[in-house]
């Protein structure tokens, strides 16, 4: 950012970006559609850690939430259903240069996507993934997901979901080599913005499920948690996600959780009387896949000659 | 016959002279090493093959591999070994039948005498512990297929395999492929230093004890066999041109990715494509590449494909059931314009159908697969030395035309041994630095050349290109569109990348006649044996001739004015076809063998078919048959 040392020098950078840089095409999400907020929200980061705009990839699925890229101006990957990981881990896996966000809906991520899930959270490669949970199939209109509150009716259920819903945040803290899981909410813009920062600067998969409304399809499953204070336990920890003052001000419950701790993350995340906000669980010292796949980036060609001649060999008889 | 008799090989049907003392000369020999699975078969007869192709032989190996890791011993179905073809001059498949093969037991070599591999003057090589084995029941088997080869007209010698290397090591089981090794040296005057030589090299990561008592096995066959049988071929020999390197279609394969420059292989294991990843893992980080193992093919395509587009092209290799999981993200490759390379080695369908044999089934797949409508770029190498080289044109082809690239190979080609000349490494093959440097914002992301279809491509990381690549029909701006116009132009402008590609190719060649009564259309591993057969039916005065595709989608140019000059046009290729005169088919219910629909569709055409699915490399003697059969039906037809 530009600014003032304290000896009165400054150097300015010789780009400098502003939001209009990251802006994409116009955002076409319902009126009152909680993929706005996460959009801004990654926008504002982008600018305020000063990415270049063609450093950063946004992949996505196929849903609405998966429209994401085409709304930001960076290089954007709007790829299949439930494929965004591996797209995305193969970006990282020569380029560690670029910043990687990953959005994907609790279809794409939880359902047909879901054995990606598992294995790309195993990989850790660097990505920010941004799980968008409307608790519904938002493109293909009202289909039942997997995180479909039992009892919910959907078009695929008219008398209500089977089943209760799978819960993705236990579930993540269930994968080998987990290294990042936090859980925020679209209706708090500060605590969204600070958990997808937090997510970013994570060095390996940060998985972030977002709590998002969908005012089309499943109005009011989210009303007790907007309207009733006494429904977030807010995660406090100096490790964890910086907690702004009007938050802290809107949820009086708290509890002092330290983002190291497995065995509290996995009881806090299946707690049902209320949903705590903030970072589950956070190593940074797990070990990430793209340390393998990045091996030998830039060798030379007269390296690679000298070898190919080398193996040849081998073969000549 | 009795057991310890040994007879030579009186096959009969190759020319061969014996000199006064010395050795039978002959032009080739066909060898197979047949045992139970785990016994080593495959390693001895690779050996042999490299011993020979060193001593200026041509070469041919086919691996018999049971579809289990350890099928009970002596089953008729878990006969693993391999065959060796090799020959005075350059050798191009596996031939007809075997002249002399070498068995652990009884009952393995029925599983290969189901395949109608063995005519009558065989010489077996047959290990007879059998015959004094504890088990009454394995004795009597082994009576009963002694008296039944002998039926066959069979010769079969004896040998104390088990016995012999008992005096060497007390795990015969697991030294006898080197007993045989010494024997078949032995048996086909082989120098012996130079087996001594390749099974140092082979076992040399396994220590100089390994290699010590392996050699020690070698010389105990090779001695065994100069006191005990009285077989000795000579296989003349022609002189070499230049440098020869000789390994299997896998390993070409794999060989080619790296001088291709590719540094990504995105893979889930699948027989037989998954021993290029085996062969990759060693060495890739050689070149700074690594070999990626994903979840699934899915993955392992959407992972290649991510590489692909942050500007690294990269490959995935696959069989058909792992070509039917990564269809959907070939259409993505294709509408969203990513190079990628995909090596689809073949092997017998439908579903799981026929894992560890061979067909060319993956053809219509491969160029139709996807939704819609999908052009991409297809191509078979037929030999070895292709196998190489055409990988390195495909991530040519696949960055020029920006677009997937399908490289058809088969199970044959995949363990095909064969020698071909040692390429020069050039500069030129491997891929540039990924491009960095700024994009001209007013140049859009598909800026499609009207004739050719061909667009540059911006690459993450540089400035001004920045666009979201998508699935969505979309515009010349990468632009997501839903109107009519936007989506038949995106479709016309990469089917005009086809067009453009085809211009560049020449017509197949045709090998035989200039014009005649039959010309056979062949594509991938069978050029070998339809080359042979037609050799042969020419030299018998037939007037056919053959073509050989490499291209198929585009298809090549000139087949029409190549068809115009033959009274018939005849596909062989093994996939399924309705054979002529199969029961309850008639003309309007026959259905034709893949590339003969391809060429039905593209050409005028009313072209035949012959083809089978018995999941083995084709043989010449089987096409060559059929040569005569179409030609007799022909001239029977004009009388
Ligand atoms: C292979 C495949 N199957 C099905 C679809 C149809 N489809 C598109 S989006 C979607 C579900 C989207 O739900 P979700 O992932 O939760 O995203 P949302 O729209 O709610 O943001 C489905 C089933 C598809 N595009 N591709
Ligand atoms: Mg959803």
């Amino acid at each position: 950012m530009i600014g003032v040392e304290s000896d009165w020098s400054s150097e300015p950078p010789p780009r400098y970006f502003t939001l209009e840089d990251y802006e994409g095409g116009e955002a076409r999400w319902c009126p009152g559609c909680g993929d706005l907020a996460v959009l801004t929200a990654v926008k504002r980061i982008c600018r305020d850690e000063q990415l270049p705009p063609e450093k950063v990839v946004c992949v996505s699925g196929i849903g609405c939430s998966s429209r994401f890229p085409h709304y930001m101006k960076t290089y954007g990957f709007h790829g299949l259903h439930g494929r965004a990981l591996p797209v995305a881990c193969g970006v990282r896996s020569r380029r560690p240069d670029l910043h990687v966000w990953v959005a994907t809906g609790d279809g794409d991520c939880c359902s047909i996507g879901a054995a990606h899930w598992i294995h790309a959270v195993r990989y850790n490669m660097n990505l920010t993934v941004m799980l968008f949970n409307n608790e519904i199939y938002g493109l293909t209109k009202k289909q039942t997901s997997p995180t479909t509150p039992q009892g919910f009716a959907t078009n695929t259920h008219p008398l209500g979901a089977v089943l209760p819903p799978l819960k993705p945040v236990s579930a993540t803290l269930g994968f080998t080599n987990v290294s990042f899981v936090a859980q925020t909410v679209d209706w708090n813009i500060a605590h969204l913005y600070a958990t997808l920062k937090k997510a970013h600067e994570h060095k390996g998969l940060s998985f972030v499920h977002i709590l998002q409304r969908c005012p089309t399809f499943t109005p009011g499953v989210f009303d007790d948690l907007q309207s009733d204070p006494e429904r977030i336990l807010l995660l406090e920890h100096e490790n964890g996600i910086p907690i702004d003052p009007a938050v802290a001000r809107l949820y009086p419950k708290k509890l002092v959780h330290d983002p190291l701790d497995s065995n509290m993350a996995r009881i806090l995340a299946d707690r049902v009387e209320e949903l705590p906000l903030g970072l589950l669980y956070c190593d940074p010292d797990r070990p990430g896949y793209e340390e393998f796949t990045g091996r030998g980036i830039g060798m030379g060609v007269g390296e690679k000659l000298e070898f190919l001649n080398r193996e040849l060999d081998r073969f000549t008889i | 016959m009795t057991e310890a008799s040994s007879t030579p090989a009186a096959s009969g049907r190759r020319p061969s002279q014996r000199t006064p003392s010395g050795p039978v000369r002959t032009a080739e020999q066909i060898v197979e090493i047949v045992s139970d699975s785990g016994e080593g078969a495959q390693k001895a007869g690779q050996s042999f093959a490299a011993i020979c192709a060193q001593m200026g032989n041509g070469i041919w190996t086919v691996e018999i591999i049971p579809a289990e890791i350890k099928p009970p011993a002596r089953s008729r179905a878990g006969a693993s070994g391999i065959r060796v073809r090799f020959g005075s001059d350059r050798v191009t498949n596996m031939g007809d039948s075997a002249d002399l093969v070498v068995a652990f037991n009884e009952q393995v070599l029925y599983g290969r005498i189901s395949q109608d591999v063995y005519d009558e003057g065989l010489v077996i090589l047959l290990e007879n512990k059998w015959a004094t084995d504890r088990r009454e029941v394995v004795r009597r088997e082994y009576a009963e297929a002694l008296e039944d080869f002998d039926r066959r007209g069979y010769n079969v010698i004896g040998v104390p395999m088990e016995e012999e290397c008992l005096k060497l090591t007390p795990t015969p089981r697991l030294g006898k492929n080197m007993f045989v090794l010494g024997m078949l040296s032995a048996i086909y005057t082989r120098d012996i230093d130079l087996a001594l030589n390749e099974i140092s090299r082979v076992f040399a990561r396994k220590g100089p004890k390994v290699v010590e008592l392996n050699q020690r096995l070698i010389r105990a066959g090779y001695d065994y066999a100069k006191e005990n049988i009285d077989l000795s071929f000579e296989v003349l020999s022609a002189p070499r041109e230049g440098k020869q390197v000789v390994m299997n279609g896998n390993q070409a394969a794999g060989l080619g990715v790296m001088a291709s420059g590719m540094e990504m292989v995105a893979m889930y294991p699948i027989t037989p494509a998954t021993s290029i990843s085996h062969y990759l893992a060693g060495v890739f980080p050689g070149v700074g590449g690594c070999v990626h193992q994903a979840e699934d093919e899915i993955s392992a395509i959407g992972f290649a494909i991510g590489a692909s587009y942050a500007g690294k092209t990269a490959c995935t290799v696959t069989s058909g059931p792992g070509l039917a999981l990564k269809t959907e993200f070939i259409g993505l490759a294709v509408m969203a314009e990513i190079p990628l390379v995909i090596i689809l080695v073949q092997r017998g369908g439908p579903s799981t159908g026929l894992p560890t044999k061979v067909e060319q089934g993956e053809l219509m797949p491969a160029i139709f697969g996807s939704p819609g409508d999908d052009p991409k770029i297809v191509f078979a190498p037929a030999t070895i030395e292709e196998c190489f080289h055409f990988v390195i044109t495909a991530r040519k082809l696949a960055e020029t035309f920006r677009t997937p690239v399908v490289l058809l190979t088969d199970a044959n080609l995949a363990t095909g041994m064969q020698p071909f000349p040692r390429p020069e490494v050039k500069e030129e093959w491997l891929a540039p630095p990924i491009d960095q440097s700024p994009w001209d914002p007013e140049v859009p992301p598909y800026d499609w050349d009207e004739e050719s279809g061909i667009s540059p491509r911006p690459i993450p990381g540089q400035r001004g290109g920045e666009y979201v690549l998508t699935g969505l029909a979309h515009t010349r701006g990468g632009k997501v569109a839903y109107d009519p116009e936007s989506n038949q132009t995106g479709c016309e402008m990469r089917s005009r990348k086809l067009a453009a590609l085809r211009r560049t190719l020449k017509p197949p060649e045709v090998s035989g006649d200039p014009e005649g009564d039959l010309l056979i259309v062949g594509w991938g591993s069978t050029l070998g044996a339809i080359d042979e057969a037609v050799v042969r039916a020419r030299s018998e005065g037939l007037r056919v001739a053959s073509i050989h595709l490499r291209f198929l989608s585009p298809l090549e140019p000139g087949l029409d004015d190549i068809f115009a000059r033959f009274t018939k046009v005849l596909v062989v290729e093994i996939n399924y076809s309705d054979p002529h005169n199969a029961p309850y088919i008639d003309e309007n219910t026959r259905r034709f063998s893949q590339l003969a629909k391809l060429i039905r569709i593209r050409t005028r055409y009313d072209v035949d078919c012959w083809s089978n699915v018995h999941g083995q490399p084709l043989s010449p003697g089987l096409v060559y048959g059929e040569i005569v059969r179409q030609i007799g039906a022909l001239k029977g037809a004009e009388r």
